[in-house]
């Protein structure tokens, strides 16, 4: 009896290692699969063309042209919008970090980039927009970047908030008996300190921004051109890949694969690379 | 105090400057930051305050009940009835935590019980990579994979099998753009954000815990289930609370699989349209028919709604479970 009750035990055991094997392999599998399509189709359509030039007369039937407006509009809107965000989240997460002296206050700040972290993308996109109607703009580079950065705000803040939590209490403390006051230990030795986890918090708004459709579909409009000013329209890769995936023309689609190729490998970059780079940079860092 | 000893950095600029303003300064910045810290809540509130003023126009003419229980949209006759929208969000959203929640469940368990630090430490950047890709990027392995792969095999099954008598798996769509391929989809998209909030909470079960247990000759799934989880259990409902507002806002790729259709679905294999989808379809075109804009912003609105009520009830539990936020 007792001998049957513990082979039960095992066979539980058996099964229940096993059907995490299989969700195991079901996870890394989707990632696999979703990798693989994107190269497979990708990679034909891919050509030096689509890199390096603007879509030409008649693209969108099949014609010559590329993607680079696509390419460096997300580029712009991405970097902008990371740069205003950077600008927010540094002093909110320092603040949070040195000068908070009311618990209460921490919690309500954290609790509401919480929140806004969850607010879908979508709801960022209507939201920017109004802002838009507001100040008279239409739908240019400066609306996209003022919806992604908004958008991007709350991911970097807590990311950042997060890593300097890790700031060893010793080195702030060596700081301040030093007479250094609480800017001077933020500036020159907690932001120094925590310089690898704040470039990835950096790096990981970025790839967010540069990846979303929903908050630029109607602030930053769409176009052929590369923009010249802050107040024109300008196109992304995100919404390259909806609108061409679109068309009824074959070409066209495959030119949207490819697209959605190269969005994953800038993507895709951007994750590893703030890896490597927070890596590289944790040298200059007190162990 | 002389102070030149505050050679913290190499810069000298801030160490030659006089008591009073370097004093000065740190007040002033300790001023400014707190403003900047001002910003997430103006910010969310001004979300809510926007939308709710944008969308009065509709909410002053029609009874807000009619608006969320109304079936017809026909925007050119001033019909705006939320209510095949609303379900269809929650349908898909249903469908995708359906899915992905056993099997990240699992592997998230695997993760903090089972599985060696070497495949912890590879694991987690494959997971991130996974988090990392873009919506637009999961639509496209959508239509190409999911929507044909549920048009072909998952359909016709469940069609020959179960579809006569039970409805939620009848098929009356020709296509593979339903709500099984957005719930799919979704869920591979959720399943990174689940599994991350699953293993922090499991990784927050105090150690001693499982020892005691596995001390009494329980087994480790033994321990994993009455000693692990029940303590986790709190957390893990909180994570998944969360991930299904990521999944109730999802646009770009469930817009691109889920057929948009404004009707009020019955099957998993129908046609639905949840609400970023209607909006991200809509805003910005014809915004001369009256009201259009309002209603569309009003649907912004719900959408914000559930979210906020969502997020703030999870991050509250999750807060105090794991104490810190989860990415």
């Amino acid at each position: 009896m007792k001998r049957r009750r513990l082979m039960k035990r095992h066979i539980e055991e058996g099964i229940v290692k096993a059907m995490m094997a299989l969700s195991f392999l079901l996870v890394a599998g989707s990632l696999g699969i979703i990798l693989m399509t994107v190269i497979v189709k990708g990679l034909p359509a891919l050509n030096l063309a689509m890199l390096t030039q603007t879509p030409k007369g008649g693209y969108y039937l099949g014609k010559e042209g590329g993607i680079l407006n696509a390419i460096i509009g997300s580029l712009y809107l991405a970097g902008g919008a990371t740069l205003i965000a950077l600008l927010l989240s540094l002093p909110i997460a320092l603040y949070l970090r040195s000068y908070v002296r009311n618990a209460r206050r921490a919690d309500i700040v954290r609790l509401a980039m919480d929140v806004l972290w969850g607010i879908p993308s979508i709801v960022y996109g209507a939201f920017g927009f109004t802002i838009m109607l507001a100040l008279g703009l239409r739908a240019s580079l400066l609306g996209g970047i003022i919806a992604l950065a908004l958008l991007e705000m709350p991911i970097m803040t807590r990311a950042i908030d997060e890593v300097l939590r890790m700031m060893p209490v010793d080195l702030e403390q060596a700081s301040f008996a030093l007479g250094s006051t609480r800017l001077e230990t933020a500036l020159y030795v907690v932001i120094r300190q925590m310089l690898p986890g704040i470039v990835t918090a950096v790096l990981l708004a970025f790839g967010r921004g540069i990846g979303d459709a929903a908050s630029v579909l109607f602030t930053a409009g769409y176009t052929d051109r590369i923009p010249t000013s802050l107040l024109r329209p300008v196109a992304s890769l995100p919404l390259a890949v909806f609108f061409q995936l679109g068309t009824p023309f074959p070409e066209v689609q495959a030119r949207a694969y490819a697209s959605a190729l190269v969005l994953t490998v800038i993507v895709l970059t951007v994750s590893l690379g703030s890896r490597w780079l927070a890596y590289k940079l944790g040298k200059y860092a007190i162990k | 105090m002389p102070a030149k000893f505050i050679a913290l950095s190499s810069r000298t600029r801030s160490t030659e400057a006089s008591l009073p303003r370097r004093r000065a300064s740190d007040f002033l910045a300790g001023k400014a930051f707190s403003l900047f810290a001002l910003l997430p809540p103006v910010i969310a509130l001004a979300m809510l305050i926007a939308l709710l003023l944008r969308a009065r126009p509709i909410l002053a003419i029609k009874p807000i009940w009619d608006l969320l229980t109304g079936e017809t949209w026909k925007p050119l006759q001033g019909e705006f009835g939320f209510f095949p929208f609303i379900v269809g969000t929650v349908w898909v959203t249903v469908v995708s935590m359906f899915l992905a929640v056993p099997p990240c469940l699992l592997t998230a368990i695997y993760l903090a019980e089972y599985a060696q630090p070497a495949v912890r430490t590879v694991t987690k950047p494959l997971i991130d990579l996974l988090a990392a890709i873009p919506s637009v990027v999961y639509g496209v392995w959508g239509i190409v994979v999911i929507v044909p792969w549920v048009e072909d095999y998952i359909a016709p099954f469940f069609g020959r099998w179960l579809g006569r008598s039970i409805p939620l798996f009848a098929v009356t769509n020709p296509t593979g753009f339903s709500i099984l391929a957005g719930g799919i989809v979704l869920a591979v998209m959720v399943a990174p954000f689940i599994i991350a909030v699953t293993y922090e909470v499991m990784h927050a079960v105090p150690e001693g815990m499982r020892e005691a247990s596995l001390a009494v000759g329980a087994t480790r799934w033994q321990t994993i289930r009455y000693a692990v989880l029940p303590r986790a259990t709190p957390g893990i409902i909180a994570g998944v609370v969360l991930g299904s507002s990521r999944a109730l806002g999802e646009t770009m790729a469930v817009l691109m699989v889920v057929g948009n259709v404004a009707k009020v679905p019955s099957s998993i294999f129908d046609p639905a349209y949840p609400l970023p989808a209607l909006i991200a379809n809509n805003y910005g075109e014809m915004l001369s028919i009256p009201l259009y804009d309002a209603a569309l912003l009003g649907a912004a609105l719900i959408l914000l709604l559930i979210v906020l009520v969502f997020n703030i009830v999870a991050t509250l539990v999750l807060r105090n479970v794991i104490g810190r936020p989860v990415e």
